[in-house]
């Protein structure tokens, strides 16, 4: 191969990807949570990380990382006071910010002991009146999580445990408390946002099993969401870009997500 | 002193405090330093100004704690402070991540510093201390965040903690003992802070103090109400969740409670009972009472006796049909089960919404007249279908929550109320809510600010308006008058719009999103038009040849 072929090839891959003139920039800024397994830590070591990693060198960018727990006013604070540019994962339909096409979709699983061979499937298992259960928490205004909702629904109230997800952020992987829960039998079973999940099963104690929670046609609670990368809203071409970026490492970002474990809904992705 | 036929105020100084910040505090006055702690959003917050009062607008010292800025990141509604105190030589106050300080008041130099609040789980000091007896009670905030809610003594002269009071959990953790002797039937019985929650959620249960406390040093009393139980979907917590919503009486020694009263039994709105008690000794029905005034996020104004705990009235001072009304006999509030919230489905026209009927703007009360100055807010809320919405790597879904102003009532008012006749001599309305407190002075006037800028005088007695200044930024402070060096009376007041209702400002919030800033988008579409972030701190003086 001569010099000028290596020249041309490097050419042409630039001008796919060639910085938007009006959208000058020579980094990936991302805003992510400096504490939080599997998603993000200020090591580099979450799947967030990696497929940002991913994005960037698609992109020909440098990478910068602005570093803010992922609480109340995280997006208000971070993408929308312009401290960053991207959100590597927010639910695709947050009116906060403008998204790309979703990337995965998780739903909130169940996780139990496999020794337990329970096997759920449904919050409307009768079994889970008489079982111990374990449910994440948020402690926002008037919102929770959906399984924590659909329990409190149904009645199931004194044979539940909350686990709120706010939790102290100095120490290692603060929100893993619940898988282990479970692993140390606290819990009989817990109800768990996928990733998170999935990830800290494979490296619990004992050995667990994680089902997604199946959604009936009368539960108005989503128990699955599309998870995408988040921009400003008035960067429609930054959010093109992305997409096209995202479609470039489709595979790559599979092979990440399989590797962290990441339990993944499929064929239902939003267009 | 002050009074009503002052003609105008001058405006004696002016004291930059921050180019955006919100000022949620009291400036108060000592020797002849005033103090001022400011809580700017985009600077490191809890900066304390002292300013000379010999040689007005100039500052003596500047103490910056440069709090942990992850409290910004945690803290609730606002990054806010309600004020610090003042206490042999030393400036109290406390930092939103978590610590109290004690300044010496001449030099400015640290003499104490305590970390009470843990602010990585979300919970945060605003809350203005108060010292009684030597000791500094302080209670923390953070409900939004699961923590438990607690009262702490700290001796005043170390800052050692020398009492601890939950409230939630077992009597002991709550220091609940023989000397408990709440008025009503059911605060009664054993380790209710437990029974009266599902298993084990009352260690996430809430029940914060981010409000005023209260001393009556004859009957050896401290009174602080009890924030919004936790989490706040009320299905998750059947029970009456004791003791959040509510009020406590203790002794300041021992921390030992002696009464509790539930305004709020399973709060379904957000109506924490926070609310300051006023204490003062009126005559009732011929009879000269001990009472407690507190006008309620709920909308009603108890005249309690602060003795025992029972309540003598319970009269709605703005728009109400969360309940219908406070049985006497019982002490209970009697429910409107039409309003109550349901999960994932859409609630319409509840009043109030949940910043309540009257958030933390103290009221002021006045011995001449014998009235309750209260200023407050007329809203209710609209609780609709679901959004979706992520924290810690956890999509979450809730009520999207709309506040708007009640149909046929201001946004704002400042009531004059007499508890004795139980009726509203005056109101004085406002376009906004009145974010700010009250002031009332011996010379008969009336005090307040307004969230778009104007820090307004009113007579006492007519609430006719006498005097008005335009200030740069809105005001949601508390106003103080103090006695100048040179004898002569003072009223100060900070600008600076914030708080929950002005983080639309602050924020640069889109209004167009009607639940921006937790449901205030609809309700204070017009406020960014009208104010700017911003603080300074105004002191007032009487024009010279003014009658004193």
């Amino acid at each position: 191969m001569s010099p000028w072929q290596v020249l041309l090839v490097g050419w042409l891959a630039g001008t796919s990807t060639a910085p938007d003139p009006r959208h000058p920039q020579r980094t990936l800024r991302v805003c992510a949570d400096p504490n939080n397994l599997p998603f993000s830590n200020s090591r580099g070591e979450g799947f967030e990380n990696r497929i940002a990693e991913l994005l960037a060198a698609d992109l020909h960018l440098g990478l910068e990382y602005t570093w803010w727990a992922q609480r109340r006013g995280f997006v208000r604070r971070t993408l929308n006071a312009k401290t960053c540019d991207v959100i590597m994962g927010l639910p695709a339909d947050m009116d906060i910010a403008a998204t790309t096409r979703p990337y995965y979709r998780s739903a909130y699983v169940f996780v139990s002991r496999s020794d337990r061979n329970l096997r759920l499937r449904s919050l409307d298992d009768a079994r889970l009146k008489s079982l111990r259960v374990g449910v994440q928490l948020v402690g926002d205004d008037g919102a929770n999580t959906p399984p924590a909702h659909a329990l409190a629904q149904r009645g199931l109230v004194d044979n539940v445990r909350g686990f709120p997800v706010v939790r102290d952020f100095r120490e290692a992987n603060p929100l893993r408390n619940i898988v282990d829960a479970v692993g140390r039998g606290e819990v009989d079973v817990a109800v768990v946002w996928g990733p998170l999940a999935g990830y800290f099963a494979q490296r619990g104690a004992v050995p667990l099993r994680i089902s997604p929670v199946e959604v009936t046609s009368d539960e108005h609670w989503p128990m699955a969401f599309d998870i995408a990368v988040a921009v400003r809203k008035d960067e429609p071409l930054f959010r093109d870009r992305l997409n096209d970026a995202l479609d470039r490492n489709r595979q790559a970002i599979e092979r990440i997500l399989d590797t962290y474990g990441v339990p993944r809904l499929t064929g239902r992705l939003a267009p | 002193m002050l009074t009503p036929d002052l003609g105008v105020l001058k405006s004696e100084a002016a004291a930059a405090i921050s180019s955006a910040a919100a000022g949620c505090s009291s400036s108060f006055v000592v020797g002849i330093s005033t103090a001022a702690a400011s809580e700017p959003a985009s600077v490191p917050p809890n900066q304390v100004f002292a300013l000379d009062l010999v040689n007005p607008g100039t500052q003596k010292w500047t103490y910056k704690p440069d709090p942990v800025p992850a409290a910004q990141g945690v803290a609730c509604c606002d990054v806010v402070n309600r004020g610090g105190t003042y206490y042999d030589g030393k400036i109290i106050f406390n930092t939103l991540d978590g610590q109290t300080l004690a300044v010496d008041a001449k030099s400015g130099k640290l003499v104490w510093r305590t970390t009470l609040g843990n602010i990585h789980q979300g919970e945060t000091l605003t809350m203005a201390p108060l010292v009684v007896r030597g000791k500094v009670l302080v209670g923390d905030s953070g409900g939004e965040f699961g923590v438990r809610g607690w009262l702490t003594a700290l001796d005043a002269s170390t800052g050692k903690q020398v009492w601890r009071a939950y409230n939630t959990g077992p009597d002991t953790d709550v220091l609940i003992g023989a000397g408990f002797k709440p008025y009503y039937q059911q605060d009664r019985g054993k380790d209710l802070g437990v029974s009266s929650w599902p298993p084990g959620r009352w260690q996430t249960g809430g029940g914060t103090v981010w409000g005023f406390i209260s001393y009556d040093p004859e009957l050896d009393l401290i009174y602080y109400g009890t924030a919004n139980p936790g989490p706040w979907n009320p299905d998750l917590r059947p029970g009456d969740n004791k003791w959040t919503c509510g009020i406590f009486a203790r002794r300041p020694e021992t921390g030992e409670a002696v009464w509790f009263y539930q305004t709020s039994p399973h709060d379904l709105y957000d109506h924490d009972g926070i609310n300051e008690s006023v204490l003062v000794d009126l005559p009732v029905e011929g009879k000269m009472r001990k009472l407690l005034l507190h006008p309620g996020r709920n909308g009603y104004v108890y005249v309690m006796d602060r003795q025992s705990g029972q309540v003598l009235s319970a009269t709605p001072f703005a728009p109400i049909n969360s309940s219908k009304g406070v049985d006497l006999v019982s002490g209970k509030l009697i429910p409107n089960e039409e309003k109550k919230p349901v999960s994932g489905r859409t609630i319409r026209d509840i009043c109030p919404a949940a910043p309540g009927a009257k958030d933390w703007q103290p009221t002021a009360f006045s011995p001449q007249t014998n009235l309750l100055y209260i200023p407050h807010q007329n809203l209710c809320e609209d609780i609709e279908a679901l959004e979706a919405s992520y924290i810690e790597g956890t999509p979450y879904v809730g009520a999207n929550v709309r506040y708007y102003i009640a149909p046929g009532f201001p946004g704002g008012s400042v009531d004059a109320f007499d508890p004795i006749q139980k009726k509203k001599v005056w109101t004085v309305n406002e376009k906004l809510p009145v974010w700010s407190g009250a002031l009332a002075t011996g010379g008969g006037l009336v005090f307040y600010g307004t969230m778009d800028g104007y820090f307004k005088a009113v007579d006492a007695r007519t609430g006719k308006a006498l005097w008005q200044f335009k200030t740069g930024s809105g005001i949601i402070s508390q106003p103080t008058t103090f006695k100048g060096p040179d004898g002569n009376q003072y009223v100060a007041v900070l600008d600076g719009i914030g708080g929950w209702p002005g983080s639309v400002v602050v924020n640069q919030l889109d209004t167009r999103d009607q639940t921006a800033g937790n449901g205030w988008g609809a309700a204070m579409r017009e406020l960014e038009h009208v104010t700017r972030p911003g603080s300074t701190l105004y002191v007032f003086a009487l024009p010279p040849g003014a009658k004193p």
